[in-house]
């Protein structure tokens, strides 16, 4: 069989940085063939060269056999080959309507009256939909949709467009895990209808479930293809990550004195409806305390409070180290008592995208006091200092410590916000879905920083919407179902009945 | 009393002309992501180049005018070079272009001698007996051909942004840039396109008040008319029928000045010109305070410079 889709001996430097060396990646009509690899290791990379926003240095592509060139992802659509991107290409004003239109190739009928094609456009919307087993309303605006209603758009975006090869880089890494089983039945589907379906993912569960073939990449190279359910997942990883993962240490811990507190923390929303009702919790020296829940279920919410960027309408919050009760703490008072935070969302509240790495790193530092007062700045500190902790946190990818923080992968910026947060041993450490999008080396590396954290006394508070880091982690776990603290469990965890408790209360 | 309200509401259009232009002119930059502060700069090219055609080619005035939107246009693209293929910051840019226009207006106006010279200029359209019906008469059928050509030119623009494909592109364009660029839209190309129609809408607002409104060219003569038309952008929320309305009020707050005080009523008229530039600012406040939880209306790219990203 011809394959669908054949890049062979793809070459693509950024800067002298060798983003893909020799890459080579074969997927044929009707399966669902995943792209597996590392943060960095050239997949997403190769995926754009595929969709036509990257021209290859060197190296050819055929597209069910025909050698060819593709001038931009205008063109890509025109040869069938459909991407959606992890950060959705979609414009948020305009209706779904809207934007499926604007990405739809010239056609026949471009000439014809605009409601003409507006309506051909929403029939077309209607009989994708059908396809994937969902239903839309062409007229809704995307803003008002939730992500995995967003992501559907973006694959029918793709289909009416006329793609016959779809391209999903990292397509579940948003999503829950219902929504995600959702998409993946629906890709399998599509598949069945003879469509290619290319899976960048660094996930294994999903390829192990989902692939019928497998191809890994790592420092931009092509390592392995195969067949997943030939393989199993220790196999899978080595060649992932080259080499073992390092295991987290276990010990038996010991807990001390109430390092945070909350007293019945209230937050309205908007609309007056509680987001955070009345939640009280404790977090002890040495202890990791996992609060557990579907997502938007008031745990964002929490988080923020507890940051200080958002203020409690009623409750306090009490760091035990400054001996008082905040009924709305300032961030820079936070800081100075010696709480460390990692958000959720690393590039809005951790990083200032636009400034170097060494100002993103060293600005924790500059406000203790560490690199000069307020006449004077230690310059050549910073630098050697930002240069000892990227190597310490194994932040890769940074090619100069002026280079903006926004141009590090998913993983290698939440790197260089844990080196910040935990360069002056933080006694409080609140951290928010801190492995979202990340690998499996660099979740096992940010794991060991949380734990190493807790051995050392710190009262640590794990935010997270994934169960399994939750319960692997923590020593007690308090799960959130409609703003409330609906229940606390002690070890050993009884993953049933944590699992309950998020959905029954909710 | 009657007298006074005719004669304040026969002015009015011809005031509120020029505002509607150029704001509707800035208002399909601004849709397309470029924040566009030249109007004051471009209506003066529109203004002495209008009154340069008619005075020394004797121009019809209607061609004169067009010549104006032409000039605009051509001017614009220094404008649209330098914030779209130079990625230069738009406010400075923008303010740079307005004085650059302020020292060529002046320089032409006074080489080529059109300055204080008095023409016929654009007259109202001729509609006979019509024209003397009382009270209707002076409002409805006293103005001249722009005036009346102002409502069909924003209904155009309003059905091209919302209606049509190059529109849907535009309006892209504004609001995410990389959605439009991932779909196969040329951003640069419809940023040009966008600030170059619009700068012929702006250029005719110039046109209009150096050819129909004033018939004379003055250095600056624009006075403030430009910064106004920024100021209705913001005020009618990036929509060119709110944009109309806004252009009537200030049109009619200007016209009631000189009226006012032949009638006897004296109130400081520097306190009344700021009235356009006190109802911009209460609107801004309001948007901010009561519609915070509204989605917003300004275009989402509004001055960001567009860079295809390339990363690792």
């Amino acid at each position: 069989m011809t394959p669908a889709l054949a890049l062979d001996a793809i070459d693509k430097s950024f800067d002298g940085f060798r983003a893909l060396d020799q890459a080579r990646f074969v997927a044929n009509a009707g399966e669902i063939h995943a792209l597996l690899g590392e943060n960095g290791a050239g997949k997403s990379t190769l995926m754009n060269v595929a969709c036509g926003l990257y021209t290859p240095d060197s190296g050819t592509m055929r597209l069910f056999g025909a050698p060819t060139r593709l001038s931009g992802p205008r063109d890509a659509a025109a040869h069938g080959i459909g991407m959606v991107h992890q950060h959705f290409k979609l414009v948020r004003p305009f209706s779904i309507l809207e934007n499926v239109l604007l990405s739809r190739p010239p056609a026949a009928g471009d000439g014809a009256p605009y409601s003409r094609q507006a309506r051909s456009v929403a029939q077309a919307i209607a009989a994708k939909a059908e396809l994937l087993g969902a239903k839309v309303d062409p007229r809704a605006r995307v803003d008002s949709l939730s992500i995995a209603e967003q992501q559907r758009v973006e694959v029918i975006k793709a289909l009416v467009a006329g793609a016959r090869i779809l391209i999903l880089d990292e397509p579940t890494a948003v999503l829950t895990d219902q929504e995600a089983e959702r998409l993946l039945q629906t890709l399998r589907r599509l598949a069945r209808d003879g469509a290619t379906i290319v899976l960048v993912t660094h996930k294994l569960a999903d390829v192990k479930r989902f692939a019928d073939t497998v191809t890994i990449m790592r420092g931009g190279k092509t390592v392995a293809e195969l067949d997943p359910s030939q393989a199993s997942i220790e196999e899978l990883t080595r060649l992932t990550v080259g080499d073992a993962l390092p295991a987290l240490p276990n010990e038996q811990p010991h807990f001390g004195r109430r390092r945070l507190e909350a007293l019945d923390l209230t937050v309205r929303r908007a609309d007056g409806a509680p987001a955070v009702d009345r939640v009280s919790f404790f977090v002890r020296a040495g202890e990791i305390y996992g609060l557990a829940g579907v997502s938007g279920n008031g745990q964002s919410e929490l988080a923020e409070l507890l940051m200080g960027v958002r203020t409690p309408d009623s409750g306090l919050i009490q760091f035990e180290d400054s001996g008082e009760a905040f009924s709305a703490p300032r961030p820079a008072a936070l800081r100075s008592d010696g709480a460390a935070f990692i958000p959720a969302d690393r590039y809005r509240f951790a990083l200032a995208g636009a400034l170097s790495v060494t100002d993103n790193f060293a600005i924790a530092g500059l406000r203790r006091g560490r690199y000069g007062g307020w006449a004077w700045t230690n310059i050549g500190r910073m630098r050697a200092e930002t240069k000892e902790a990227i190597r310490a946190f194994d932040v890769q990818g940074v090619r100069s410590l002026a280079q903006k923080a926004a141009l590090l992968s998913g993983g290698n910026a939440q790197k260089l916000v844990i080196a910040r947060e935990f360069s002056d041993a933080p006694g409080v450490v609140v951290a928010q879905s801190p492995s979202r999008g990340l690998d499996a080396r660099a979740t096992a590396a940010v794991h060991a920083r949380l734990k190493a954290a807790a051995d050392r006394g710190a009262a640590v508070l794990l935010v997270s919407d994934d169960l399994d880091e939750v319960l692997k982690l923590s020593n007690r776990v308090g799960v959130m179902a409609s703003g409330r603290l609906a229940a606390e469990f002690e070890q050993p965890f009884d993953r049933q009945e944590v699992g309950r408790a998020m959905v029954t209360h909710g | 009393m009657l007298q006074f309200l005719v004669t304040w509401l026969a002015t009015t259009p011809s005031l509120a002309v020029p505002y509607a232009l150029g704001a509707v002119g800035l208002i399909l930059s601004e849709r397309a992501g470029v924040l566009n502060l030249t109007a004051e700069g471009l209506m003066l090219i529109g203004a002495v180049s209008a009154a340069g055609a008619v005075l020394s080619f004797h121009a019809p005035p209607l061609l004169g005018m067009a010549v104006g939107m032409a000039a605009a246009a051509f001017v614009s693209l220094l404008f649209a070079a330098l914030v779209i293929t130079f990625r230069a910051n738009q406010v400075i840019a923008g303010l740079v272009t307005v004085f650059f226009c302020q020292g060529l207006s002046s320089l032409l106006g006074a080489q080529f001698g059109w300055t204080s010279k008095a023409f016929s200029g654009l007259g109202p359209v001729p509609f006979g007996p019509l024209a003397t019906i009382p009270v209707l008469g002076p409002i409805v059928f006293g103005q001249d051909l722009v005036a009346y050509l102002v409502v069909p030119i924003l209904f155009v623009v309003s059905v091209v942004l919302g209606r049509t494909r190059a529109g849907l592109n535009l309006r892209a364009v504004g609001e995410n840039p990389e959605a439009a660029d991932a779909a196969g839209v040329s951003v640069p190309i419809t940023r040009f396109l966008a600030v170059i129609a619009g700068s012929a809408l702006i250029g005719l607002a110039g046109a209009y008040i150096s050819v129909a409104s004033v018939k004379i060219w003055i250095d600056d003569m624009t006075a403030g008319r430009g910064w106004i038309a920024v100021a209705l952008v913001i005020f009618a929320r990036w929509n060119p029928w709110r944009a109309l309305f806004g252009a009537v009020l200030f049109g009619a707050i200007q016209a009631i000045i000189p009226k006012l005080a032949a009638a006897g009523v004296m109130l400081p008229q520097y306190l009344v010109l700021t009235t356009p530039y006190l109802a911009t600012l209460a609107v801004m406040i309001w948007v901010s305070i009561a519609r915070r939880h509204a989605p917003g209306d300004e275009p989402g790219a509004l001055g960001r410079p567009y860079v295809r990203e390339e990363r690792v």
